[in-house]
């Protein structure tokens, strides 16, 4: 077929007008759709993870058939291009141009903490997958619940893990050099030299950096064992290069280094990792075998914590819209529905929540293994029902700053 | 032609004026509170870029210094008006230091010195825990109150924004037909023969370059008030790119040419990517043919092309109208 003018312009509108279909379901429900506003991330450095938060919101509501309880759903995608700005004018047009009833997102600490006071000051509630604490600690925002961890919430566990099952004492930490790393960490390093341990190195490297090798070069010869609070690909780049000096040390992490969105290029650089996650593909629960099934089907890669988390939201809130008897129009009912649900069989095990509004749910420990050819994050140690202040108590833990490089104080560095 | 432009001028100012009630909603009244915003911000670049043919990739940094500055003052204690006059007292103060040092170098030198104080102020942000809250920003409490008017609603704060853009656009327009403005423009076409001449070329640069940080911090004190939130990433050396890229679209030669770019970027970026998903390709395709077909940007671009037709369909009357004017 010849393609002339008039053909593109024919096919450019039925593309349009196609598209349009799709972004609106047809939804004529009794009292109009649940409209859901999800920021996500699609353009930057930050895109990867963004492309995942969106795989699980798209399966979510493919596996519902775009509804929530009995109610249709209008879903709204903004790209929030991981800048904090530009996070405020995208949750602005959800808010006040389309008029949505709730969020979803969005990824980084950073972004939210940009739209805590507008958030405040229109009242929209919030499902965040963001980890900064102080969302849900001293600056707590009444319209927002984290269904996930807050950055530190999965290190505890694993601190105390490190010092009183595998009995190390000597340990150096590895993070990003940004709130992310300096809060994953720092929880790590309380419960660890609480029992005990030390943290005898400490180093934060920059977001960008491109080569671990200084770094790497500085770390002592007897420790225990390397902490890593890497996140997205600096994670993969942090193991591979450690592996490739020679350096054979156990490796812990907090929920974002080895992935399984990155385990399988990883290969045996990272068989042995153990991890502190709230999450793992390998758990047996009905809702995530069906979840890992159809991501694996969709997207032909496997669930990492990204699209586990987003998913995650979703479920939380479906049950929430239930129990809010699918009113979603009334705020302070509904806010109060997503505050006091209890989702019993959720991808990652029962949750509910804390007067804050983050998550109480299993921790898990997690420890890289090779299993019929494929690498996997096998579950060695469940603990449960950990929240946000396990294992201190919630008004001593509020009472100190929020978790940074400098605190908590490191008192046993070596260098 | 002068009665010409002031019927264009009074046309501009009343569909301005009418933004609010004519588009209604919201969101885009906010939009085009953050167009003037930019604007300004690309307003006060071309000083220094289109008069004085000095780019800087710094000028991010003073929406950290006067930024910062700001909220650190109203956060301890002092009130909006006195934090902003401290503020931009602070900043334009840092603008004459800053000018010293990146004045030293001419050309490629003076870009890398700014780029680099720039980085600077964004490392301090980044790196002062105690101080910026590093990585996760400062939060300024409220928006100011001038002369007890409440800015939170949206109409009421594009107004505000509105009319500072107004005061600074004025304040610009009569630098650039100064005899200041005149002998920059000469210091950047001719710098020997003006020092010859008797002209202080490195004053009237610093002088410049002063004037440009201190219309930079106020448009960093409106973004401040607009977000009501500043973090180290609002003042990376990518906002500095940006805001010297919305300047060379629109056209660095003229006053009106860094409005429409910062109107065509903060558009692209913040509403067409809701419906376009590759917008960062979509803005780069318009620079590559802004470049392509209007090298000088998009104003004189267009000025150009508006001449040319016009000559084009009567060409004897235009040539006697014209030349007056010219």
């Amino acid at each position: 077929m010849a393609i002339n003018r008039r053909t593109v312009i024919k096919g450019a509108l039925a593309t349009g007008v196609a598209s349009q279909a799709f972004k609106i379901p047809a939804a004529v429900a009794q009292a109009g759709p649940i409209r859901i506003g999800f920021l996500t991330v699609k353009t930057g450095p930050l895109a990867s993870g963004g492309l995942q938060m969106e795989q699980g919101v798209t399966l979510f509501f493919k596996e519902r058939g775009n509804k929530l309880g009995n109610r249709a759903v209008e879903l709204h995608t903004a790209d929030t291009g991981g800048n904090p700005a530009q996070a405020r004018t995208k949750t602005q047009e959800l808010v006040e141009r389309l008029n949505v009833h709730c969020l979803i997102g969005p990824l980084a600490a950073f972004e939210a903490l940009a739209i805590d006071d507008y958030i405040r000051s229109t009242q929209t509630p919030i499902l965040t997958v963001a980890g900064a604490e102080d969302i849900t600690q001293r600056k707590a925002n009444p319209w927002v619940v984290r269904p996930s961890a807050t950055s530190a919430q999965t290190s505890h566990p694993l601190g105390d893990y490190a010092a009183k099952d595998l009995k190390f004492k000597r340990v150096a930490t590895f993070g990003d050099d940004f709130a992310f790393g300096h809060e994953c960490v720092a929880g790590f390093q309380r419960t660890f030299e609480d029992n005990g341990g030390k943290v005898v190195q400490k180093l934060f490297t920059p977001l960008n950096a491109p080569d671990y090798g200084t770094y790497i070069s500085q770390l002592k010869p007897n420790l225990d064992a390397v902490f890593t609070a890497h996140a997205g690909s600096n994670g993969f780049k942090f193991i591979k290069q450690l592996r490739e000096y020679g350096n054979k040390t156990q490796i812990l992490g907090g929920f974002t280094p080895v992935d399984e969105s990155l385990l399988q290029q990883m290969g045996d650089d990272a068989l042995g990792a153990i991890t502190g996650n709230w999450y793992s593909a390998q758990l047996e629960f009905l809702g995530n075998k069906k979840f890992v099934e159809g991501i694996q089907r969709d997207f032909k890669v496997d669930p990492g914590v990204y699209a586990a988390e987003t998913y995650l939201c979703c479920e939380v809130l479906e049950q929430a819209v239930k129990d809010a008897g699918g009113k979603v129009e009334d705020k302070a009912a509904f806010m109060k529905a997503l505050k006091t649900v209890k989702v019993p069989n959720t991808i990652r095990g029962p949750v509910s929540f804390d007067e804050l509004g983050n998550v109480v749910g299993n921790s898990y420990i997690r420890k890289v293994e090779k299993k019929g050819g494929k690498y996997v994050n096998t579950v060695i140690k469940t603990y449960a029902d950990v929240g946000q202040f396990w294992p201190y108590k919630q008004d001593e833990f509020l009472k100190n700053p929020v978790y940074s490089r400098d605190f908590p104080p490191s008192k046993n560095l070596e260098n | 032609m002068t009665r010409w432009n002031a019927i264009w001028l009074a046309i501009v100012a009343a569909l301005l004026i009418a933004v609010p009630t004519v588009i209604g909603n919201e969101f885009y009244v906010n939009m085009a509170s953050q167009v003037l915003i930019y604007a300004l911000f690309a307003l006060s670049i071309n000083m220094m870029l289109g008069y004085g043919g000095m780019v800087s990739l710094g000028h991010a940094g003073y929406l950290g210094l006067a930024g910062y500055a700001c909220i650190l003052l109203t956060i301890n204690g002092f009130d909006q008006l006195s934090a902003a006059i401290l503020a931009l007292a602070f900043s334009t103060v840092m603008a004459g230091f800053f000018g010293m040092l990146s004045l030293r170098a001419p050309g490629l030198g003076f870009i890398m010195i700014t780029l680099a104080l720039g980085q600077i102020v964004w490392g301090i942000a980044y790196r002062a825990n105690d101080l910026t809250g590093g990585d996760n920003g400062l939060r300024l409490p409220a928006r100011p109150m001038p002369f007890g008017i409440d800015l939170n609603s949206a109409p009421r704060f594009y107004y505000f924004a509105l009319a500072v853009v107004a005061v600074a656009l004025f304040f610009i327009w009569r630098f650039s037909r100064s005899p200041f403005g005149a002998s920059l423009m000469g210091a950047r076409d001719q710098p020997r023969r003006m020092s010859m001449l008797g002209h202080n070329v490195w004053l009237i640069r610093w002088l410049t370059f002063v004037l440009a940080g201190f219309w930079g911090s106020v448009a960093s004190l409106l973004f401040v008030y607009y977000n009501l939130f500043l973090s180290p990433h609002a003042l990376g050396l990518q906002q500095s790119a940006e805001i010297l890229l919305m300047a060379i679209l629109g056209g660095a030669s003229s006053l009106a040419g860094p409005i429409v770019g910062a109107a065509i970027i903060t558009l692209v970026k913040n509403v067409i990517s809701s419906y376009v998903e590759r917008w960062n390709t979509l803005l780069g395709a318009i620079f590559v043919i802004v470049i392509i077909f209007m090298p000088y940007g998009l104003v004189p671009g267009c000025r150009e092309l508006w001449r040319r037709i016009a000559q084009r369909r009567k060409p004897s009357a235009s040539k006697a109208a014209s030349e007056p004017a010219a």
